[in-house]
């Protein structure tokens, strides 16, 4: 504020200048927001979500036996919080037939999605790979019971979820990736020595290989 | 506001009325019901009224294994959850004298400054519409929208996150984090200076929180208020000075403090400590070194050994604390949180004696208050 116009302009003015000053710094803020608009459009406009978004979980699909990834080891059972699901195992007759190498599969699989909290837990002591946090999160019903999703529905949403993002199974991932580190260190460590086009070729078919796993 | 009932003041002239504010009321932030004895314009007594938010989080802790604990945690303090789950996960840690490794301490605390920020921007905003300001609210949770967006794709979930773990962090950051913050950080520089610029100097907002609901950092102290509340009345008293943890001693910031105490101190020191914490997090962001994230714990059962541990943080309300008892079982004996807005919600009656009926909604405003943390 500059004194001279507290001389010319009487102090009960002040407040009122103020208020205006107030008033062009709000519109100058106005204004510059005016320029390119952030609000989205949800309900019409669907609102993308990250990679790693956590929705309700689902169950994934193995293709290439084919069956699902779930034993019914109950491990994501006894570790929700919420207490949310349950789970029956049975034997599995294509281990009988020699097919595949599970030998219990999942029977009977409910997830109560009212009471899940979204919380991931599952996901992470799941030692099979069998279950994702899906991207799915518009899951209102108007019945009551109506989020009591069974093994059919968990499997759908896990197949949306494994098309829509290419999804590897997080062990096999770790494993890839176990193999490019120790492909890389291999390749590195005769960087000392002689390089000779024998070892430089040698990582890239290991790195080859890690991928068609 | 709804009229319970009124009673002729002994002189005659003028009614005493018991006005009941909340639980629905949209100025008092939650579920929180206050009961206004009130002359004319004038509060001569107030009831507040708690507990409608009540989920018995710390009996559920009694029955949760720990790692479960962290999703309780998250439903706590429910605006700055990052801070909430490092609390946690520093008690069992001290119990079981886990260290973490430095990656992850720096992972820690980048969000949780980003997570007082995003707090103290929804305090911004909520300040502004309790002193009848509308525009603020909408650049503040624009910010905040900027850094939840960032907390998606880093935790996975915009609010409860469930992303710390006892011994480190869920998993690394994502590949393009860096870039991801680097494009955050001018934005949300702008988005604070933005709604600063707005509101704090603004004559009106200056009159209407300039000596209102003024409180001494002798009273302060006997309260037991903590964060900006303590600090607004020029006491300067930060956990992460006075008791650092995580690896809060190795970054440079200042302690904002207040002069008088009032709602407009503890506004500027809200907003003063946003800039501080974008100077923590830049210089952690150059600090951060490569290394792993989680313990070497792995995914084994967590079982602290017998003993009973107290720690302290500093959140963006205040100091929480929480005490754990542990029988050495994978379940805590005991658990018992210390929230800093239930401790500053116990100032209000003392704020709000003899104020205005009309300033009663900026005094609380101005605790910044959680219900879900009040009432646990
Ligand atoms: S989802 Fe995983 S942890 Fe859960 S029952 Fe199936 S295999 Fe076991
Ligand atoms: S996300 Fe959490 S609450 Fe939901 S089913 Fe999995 S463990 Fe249970």
């Amino acid at each position: 504020m500059p004194s001279v116009g507290r001389l010319i302009v009487p102090e009960e003015v002040w407040p009122v200048l103020n208020s205006v000053k107030g008033l062009m710094i709000t519109l100058a803020s106005t204004v510059k927001g005016l320029r390119k608009p952030i609000t989205q459009q949800y309900p019409t406009v669907p609102t993308p979500v990250k990679p790693r978004f956590m929705g309700f979980p689902a169950l994934t699909w193995d293709d290439k036996v084919p069956e699902p990834f779930c034993t019914g080891c109950m491990v994501c059972i006894r570790n929700c919080p919420t207490q949310c699901m349950s789970a029956t195992m049975k034997d599995n007759p294509a281990q009988a037939e020699g097919t595949s190498s599970r030998r219990k599969i999942i029977d009977f699989f409910e997830i109560n999605l009212n009471r899940c909290i979204l919380c991931g837990i599952c996901v992470e002591v799941c030692n099979f790979d069998a279950i994702v946090m899906s991207h799915e999160h518009e899951m209102s019903t108007y019945q009551r019971n109506g989020d009591r999703v069974d093994l059919p529905a968990l499997l759908q949403v896990g197949r949306k979820y494994q098309e829509k993002t290419g999804w590897i199974p997080p062990t096999v991932l770790a494993k890839q990736k176990k193999d490019a580190e120790d492909a890389a260190q291999a390749g590195q460590e005769p960087a000392g020595a002689v390089v000779t086009e024998a070892v430089v070729a040698e990582p890239a078919v290991a790195e080859d290989k890690a991928e068609s796993d | 506001m709804v009229e319970v009932s009124s009673t002729i003041h002994p002189d005659g002239q003028s009614v005493e009325l018991l006005l009941n504010m909340g639980p629905q009321h949209p100025s008092t932030h939650g579920v929180f019901r206050m009961v206004l004895w009130i002359d004319g314009e004038k509060i001569l007594g107030v009831e507040p009224h708690i507990g409608y938010l009540h989920r018995g989080s710390e009996k559920i802790c009694e029955g949760e294994q720990y790692h479960q604990i962290i999703t309780l945690f998250d439903r706590l303090d429910y605006v700055a959850n990052f801070n909430n789950e490092l609390v946690y996960c520093q008690a069992v840690e001290k119990l079981m004298g886990l260290t973490v490794p430095e990656r992850a301490e720096y992972v820690r605390v980048i969000l949780c400054e980003l997570n007082r920020i995003a707090s103290h921007l929804l305090y911004v905003g909520t300040i502004g519409l309790d002193a009848g300001a509308m525009t603020p609210t909408m650049f503040a949770f624009r910010g905040r929208e900027r850094v939840q967006a960032l907390f998606e794709a880093v935790s996975g979930a915009r609010m409860m996150h469930n992303y710390f773990r006892i011994g480190g962090l869920k998993e690394d950051l994502p590949d393009n984090f860096e870039q991801m913050i680097r494009e955050l950080l001018p934005l949300l520089a702008e988005d604070i200076e933005e709604s600063d610029k707005i509101i704090t100097f603004n004559e009106i907002f200056i009159s209407r929180t300039k000596d209102v609901g003024v409180i001494s950092a002798e009273e302060a102290i006997d309260y037991g208020l903590t964060g900006p509340c303590l600090r607004g009345c020029g006491y300067e008293y930060d956990v992460r000075k006075a008791e650092p943890y995580s690896v809060y001693d190795r970054f440079d910031f200042e302690v904002p403090v207040g002069l008088d105490g009032d709602c407009w101190d503890r506004h500027w020191v809200r907003v003063q400590e946003m800039y501080q914490s974008m100077h923590i997090i830049e210089q952690a962001l150059e600090q951060m070194p490569e290394g792993p994230v989680t313990s070497s714990l792995g995914r084994r059962l967590i079982r602290p050994p017998a003993g009973e541990v107290y720690v302290r943080a500093e959140n963006p309300r205040g100091e929480i604390g929480v005490y754990l008892v542990s029988q050495g079982t994978d379940k805590p004996y005991r658990l018992k949180v210390r929230p800093p807005s239930f401790c500053n919600l116990s100032a209000l009656k003392r704020l709000l004696k003899d104020a205005w009926v009309a300033d009663s909604v900026v005094i609380l405003g101005s605790l910044d208050i959680v219900l879900g943390e009040v009432d646990r």
